[in-house]
C-alpha cells in the first residue's frame, strides 16, 4: 500500500505495510535516521516527530494512518523555537551519549511553541515521557528555560 | 542507503592505509609500552603528519585518535583536551575519530588490553596524551625553526599559530608535513599546571552540536551500509535455556523476512529492515528446552542469599581479631540488605554491524572492549587477529553493559554471519539488532546481593568490630578475567568499597559467597560500589544514631588519614548548609564514597508527601578526582550519575517468576523521569593530584545519602532496594 503524506515539507509517498510504526518507515525506508528507537512501546519519546506540529511517538503511529499528514523530524525541525532550542542545547552541553537528545529536542520544540514561557510544571508535564538514561534532565530543563529567555530577546 | 565506505558520524574511519602503517609499525618491534614510544611512530606524508595518537591534516585540522569509546562519558573530548593543550592548538581546529583496535598502540595502559572501564580513561591516558600533544608541538617548533632559520627556543606557539618575533607565522597545517619529517624528541616537555591553557578550565565538547541535530551515522543503530540486512534474535525466555526445535513457516512468510537460523544462542531472523525481522520473529514458533535453566523465581534466590551470608565464605580482608573484640561488644548494631538485580538500560539498545566474507571481518560497532571482541571475533570466526578490524562508533550509552566479558553479543553476530555464508548467501553486512525487551530481559545485570552487618560497640559508643558478609555471584569468577582478578579466589570487585574503606575500625572482617546461577551478571555503573556505598553509608548513619552523634561528625571522626575523603565531605556538607535548620517538611541525609580513586559527598534534601511517597529536592555534591581535566563534564557526569543511580534506588528491580523476568520494557522497568530529577550543585575540590575517572564515581553515594535522609525523616532504615518497595515512590 502506498500512502502520501509531507515530511519535512516535501511530498513524500510511502511504501510500506499500513500497520508498520512511522518510526521504521522513516528509519529503515527512507534513511531518516535522526529519530530514534527506544522503547517501540510509547514508553521512552526517543522516536518523538511532530504531526501538524503536535509531538507524537513515531514508534506508535502507524503508516496507514498517515495519509495527508504534515510530518517534521528532528532533520526537518526548523523556525524560530528549533533554532532556540539547538542553540540552547548545544550552548549548555546538553547531550552525554545523545541517544535520547533528537526526541527530547522536539518535545521541547513543540513545548516552547505553543507556551514559549514555561514553568517547570509545564516543562515536567511535556517533558516527563522523553526518557533520557544519561539522565540530563537538570540541562534539559535549563536548556528550555535558556531557550525561552533566547526567544523573549 | 550509504556505500560501505561512507563514514559514520563525525568520525572518519581510519583507512586502511593508516591501519596498515599504523600495525606495521607495531609490527617493527617498536611496542607501546614504554610512555614515550607513541612519538616513535610520527609518519607523514609530504603535507601530512601522522602520529598513533594525533594527525594534523593541510586542511589545519588536528585529529586525535581515542582509544577510548565514548559512550556520553566524554572521553572523546577529554582525550582531546589533553593533547589540544600540549599542542596549544585553538578549540575550533580540532577533531576527534576513535582509534582502529590495535592492543600494540592503543592498550588501556591499566588494563594492559585496549578497553574501556573502571571509569579508567583520563587516569591512564592523562601522561600519554600529553607526550604525544607535547612531541608534536616539538616537532613543529622545530621545522618552524628550520625553515625560518631562526632558533627553536624562540619560536611561539599559541591557539593554533606558530610565530617568530621576526615576523613569520604559520598555521600547524601548513607546517605538518615538514615536521613529519622532524625527529620525535625523546622526552617532550610537558607543561607545567600553570601554563594550561584547557585543562581544568574549559574545552567545550566536541560531540554536542551533532547530537543536538540528529545528524546521521551517529550510531551503530543509524549505521546503514549498502546491502544492510538486519537480524533479531529469539533468545531462551530463561537463562541457560536452548532451542528444542522452532518452526519458522509463519516466520518466512512476513513479507521482508529473508531467512531464518538457528544459531547456539537462539533462533535468529534475518530481514531487509528492522521491522520485518522484529515481525518475524514474533510469528516464530519456538520451543524450549529449560532442562540446565535457571527456574526458580528471585525471592527464592534473594532467600538463598540471606543465608549464604551467614556462612564463612570466603575471606577478603581481616584486621584485629573480630570475632574476640565483638564478643565483648557492650551493643551490636545488626544490619541486613538485599538488592535486586539491576538492567543497565542504556538508551541505545545493544546493536552490532559485521561484514564477513570467510575471510575477513570488519565491525561497526560502539566497542567498549576492542581486545577481547576482536580476539573472540577471530576465535568465532576462525581466522587469524589480523584479519578482524573493529571501526568503534558512538555509543547510546553503556554503563557497562558493551563489555560483558563473553563478548556475547560479538559471538553471536559471528554466529550470525557464518550461517548467512552457509546457507549460501553472497557477503553482505548484517547488524543484529536488540529491542527493549530483549536489553531488559536479556540478563546481564548488576548481581542480585545480599548482605549481613554487625558492628560492635564499647560502652562509650565507640565502634570495636565491623563484620561485613556478602552473597551475590560473582562478575569475575568464571569470566574471561577470572585467571588475572581472581588469583587468590577473591573477588574483589564484590566488595570493593568496604574492604578497602579508609574509616578506622580496630577490627574488621569482609567476607563473600559466591551465588551459583544461569542469570548472566555484568557490571554496572561502579560495580561493587553500587552496593557497597549503600551499606556501608547506611550502616554509617545508623550507628551515628545509636551512638548519639551527627552523621557528618561521626564520619569525619572515624576517617583515617584520608585527608581527601574528610575535605569532600566538609565541603559538601558546608555547601549544603548541613548546620542550618530546614525548612519545615524537609529532611537532609548525606554519603561519602571514594570510588576509582575519586572522592564523592552528596548531600540529599527530600520532602515527604502526604501520600507517604517521598520528593528528593535537592543534591549537594562535592567532587575530589584531582586535576579535573573539564570542569564542566565533571559537573555533567555528576548529574547523570546522580539521576542514574536515583531512578535504579527509587524504583528499580529485574524480577524472576519461575525464571522468567518479569520486567520487560521501560514500562515495568521505569527508568527516572524529569520529573523526579532534583535540583543538583557540584562543587569541585581544586587539585593538582593525578586525574582520576568521573564516569562512575557520581552514582555511588546517591542511594545511602537518599536512605539516610529517609531515616531522618520517618525513622525507617530502608535495607532492601528498591524503595518503591516501601511506598516511598
Ligand atoms: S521508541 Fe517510541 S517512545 Fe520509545
Ligand atoms: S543523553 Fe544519553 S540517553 Fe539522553
Amino acid at each position: 500500500m502506498s500512502v502520501s503524506l509531507t515530511i519535512n515539507g516535501n511530498p513524500r509517498t510511502l511504501e510500506a505495510d499500513p500497520e508498520s510504526p512511522l518510526l521504521w518507515a522513516l528509519r529503515d525506508e527512507l534513511g531518516m535516521t535522526g529519530t530514534k528507537f527506544g522503547c517501540g512501546i510509547a514508553a521512552c519519546g526517543a522516536c518523538t516527530v511532530h504531526w501538524d506540529g503536535v509531538p507524537i511517538r513515531s514508534c506508535q503511529t502507524m503508516v496507514g494512518d498517515l495519509e495527508g499528514a504534515e510530518i517534521t523530524t528532528i532533520e526537518g525541525v526548523g523556525g524560530r523555537a528549533a533554532e532556540a532550542v539547538k542553540a540552547a542545547w548545544t550552548s549548555l552541553e546538553v547531550p552525554q551519549c545523545g541517544y535520547c537528545q533528537s526526541g527530547q529536542i522536539m518535545s521541547a520544540v513543540a513545548l516552547l511553541s505553543e507556551t514559549p514561557r514555561p514553568t517547570d510544571g509545564d516543562i515536567d508535564a511535556a517533558m516527563d515521557g522523553n526518557v533520557c538514561r544519561c539522565a540530563t534532565y537538570v540541562r534539559i530543563r535549563k536548556a528550555i528555560h535558556t531557550a525561552a529567555d533566547m526567544l523573549e530577546g | 542507503m550509504q556505500t560501505l565506505s561512507r563514514i559514520p558520524g563525525e568520525l572518519t574511519r581510519p583507512d586502511r592505509r593508516t591501519f596498515l602503517k599504523l600495525s606495521a609499525g607495531a609490527a617493527g618491534g617498536l611496542l607501546l609500552a614504554t610512555r614515550l614510544t607513541s612519538a616513535a611512530y610520527a609518519q607523514g606524508t609530504e603535507t601530512e603528519f601522522e602520529q598513533p595518537f594525533l594527525h594534523i591534516r593541510p586542511d589545519n585540522s588536528v585529529t586525535i585518535l581515542s582509544k577510548h569509546l565514548d559512550k556520553g562519558q566524554g572521553t572523546a573530548t577529554g582525550l582531546t583536551t589533553l593533547i589540544a593543550d600540549e599542542l596549544d592548538a585553538a578549540h575550533d581546529q580540532m577533531r576527534v575519530e576513535f582509534a582502529p583496535s590495535n592492543p600494540d598502540l592503543y592498550k588501556n595502559l591499566i588494563y594492559g588490553i585496549q578497553g574501556t572501564g573502571g571509569s579508567s580513561a583520563m587516569a591512564n591516558s592523562f601522561l600519554q596524551y600529553r607526550q604525544a600533544g607535547a612531541a608534536a608541538k616539538a616537532m613543529l617548533v622545530a621545522a618552524a625553526a628550520r625553515q625560518w632559520d631562526v632558533p627553536a627556543s624562540e619560536i611561539a606557539v599559541s591557539q593554533g599559530v606558530v610565530s617568530h618575533a621576526s615576523g613569520h607565522t604559520a598555521r600547524f597545517g601548513e607546517l605538518a608535513g615538514l615536521a613529519a619529517q622532524e625527529d620525535v624528541p625523546a622526552e617532550p616537555v610537558l607543561k607545567t599546571p600553570e601554563q594550561w591553557v584547557y585543562i581544568g578550565k574549559a574545552f567545550p565538547r566536541l560531540d554536542v552540536a551533532n547530537k543536538s541535530s540528529g545528524s546521521p551515522d551517529t550510531f551503530t543503530m543509524d549505521f546503514q551500509p549498502e546491502g544492510l540486512l538486519v537480524a533479531v534474535v529469539a533468545r531462551p525466555p530463561r537463562f541457560g535455556g536452548k532451542v528444542a526445535s522452532f518452526d519458522a513457516t509463519a516466520a518466512r512468510n512476513v513479507p521482508g523476512v529473508v531467512d531464518v537460523f538457528q544459531i547456539p544462542s537462539g533462533v535468529a531472523v534475518l530481514a531487509r529492515s528492522t521491522w520485518p525481522a522484529i515481525k518475524g520473529r514474533e510469528a516464530l514458533v519456538v520451543e524450549w528446552d529449560d532442562s540446565a535453566a535457571e527456574v526458580r523465581s528471585s525471592d527464592a534466590m534473594i532467600a538463598e542469599l540471606r543465608d549464604m551470608t551467614a556462612e564463612p565464605g570466603v575471606m577478603v580482608h581481616e584486621v584485629g581479631d573480630t570475632g574476640a573484640a565483638m564478643e565483648q561488644a557492650e551493643k551490636v548494631v545488626e544490619l541486613d540488605f538485599d538488592f535486586p538485580f539491576l538492567a543497565h538500560g542504556p538508551m541505545e539498545p545493544l546493536d552490532i554491524v559485521l561484514l564477513f566474507d570467510g575471510e575477513t571481518a570488519e565491525f561497526w560497532y560502539g566497542c567498549q572492549s576492542q581486545t577481547g571482541d576482536h580476539a573472540g571475533a577471530a576465535e568465532s570466526l576462525g581466522i587469524g587477529f589480523d584479519k578482524v578490524s573493529i571501526n568503534t562508533i558512538w555509543a547510546g550509552g553503556s554503563f557497562g553493559r558493551r563489555s560483558p566479558p563473553d563478548r556475547h553479543p560479538v559471538i553471536e553476530i559471528c554466529e550470525v554471519a557464518k550461517a548467512m555464508l552457509t546457507a549460501g548467501m553472497a557477503p553482505v553486512p548484517v547488524k543484529v539488532v536488540w529491542t527493549r525487551e530483549d536489553d531488559i530481559t536479556g540478563g546481564y545485570y548488576r548481581p542480585m546481593s545480599a548482605h549481613k552487618v554487625r558492628v560492635g560497640l564499647d560502652g562509650e559508643g565507640s565502634v570495636t568490630a565491623f563484620k561485613y558478609a556478602i552473597a551475590a555471584k560473582s562478575i569475575i569468577k568464571g569470566s574471561a578475567y577470572e585467571a588475572v582478578m581472581m588469583p587468590n579466589g577473591v573477588d574483589p570487585s564484590m566488595t570493593e568499597g568496604a574492604h578497602d574503606t579508609s574509616y578506622a575500625f580496630p577490627a574488621m572482617r569482609v567476607n563473600q559467597a559466591f551465588q551459583e546461577t544461569q542469570v548472566p551478571v555484568l557490571w554496572w555503573r561502579s560495580v561493587g560500589h553500587t552496593h557497597t556505598a549503600y551499606v556501608m553509608e547506611v550502616t554509617m548513619d545508623r550507628i551515628a544514631l545509636e551512638t548519639g552523634k551527627d552523621p557528618v561528625a561521626f564520619r569525619l571522626e572515624m576517617i583515617k588519614d584520608d585527608p581527601r575523603k574528610a575535605n569532600v565531605l566538609r565541603l559538601a556538607a558546608e555547601k549544603a548548609g548541613w548546620d542550618t535548620p530546614l525548612p519545615e517538611g524537609r529532611y537532609r541525609g548525606v554519603a561519602v564514597h571514594k570510588s576509582f580513586g575519586s572522592y564523592v559527598a552528596e548531600v540529599a534534601e527530600i520532602s515527604l508527601r502526604d501520600d507517604g511517597t517521598i520528593k528528593v529536592e535537592k543534591v549537594t555534591a562535592a567532587v575530589d578526582c584531582g586535576v579535573p581535566i573539564n570542569p564542566d563534564n565533571i559537573v555533567a557526569q555528576v548529574e547523570g550519575g546522580i539521576g542514574y543511580g536515583l531512578g535504579a534506588i527509587l524504583r528499580n528491580q529485574v524480577t524472576l517468576a519461575e525464571g522468567v523476568v518479569e520486567e520487560t520494557n521501560f514500562d515495568t522497568y521505569e527508568p527516572l523521569r524529569i520529573s523526579d530529577m532534583p535540583e543538583i550543585e557540584v562543587h569541585i575540590v581544586p587539585s593538582n593530584e593525578a586525574p582520576t575517572g568521573m564516569g562512575e564515581p557520581g552514582t555511588p553515594p546517591i542511594g545511602p545519602a537518599i536512605a539516610n535522609a529517609v531515616a531522618a525523616a520517618t525513622g525507617k532504615w530502608i535495607t532492601s532496594l528498591p524503595m518503591a518497595k516501601a511506598g516511598l515512590v
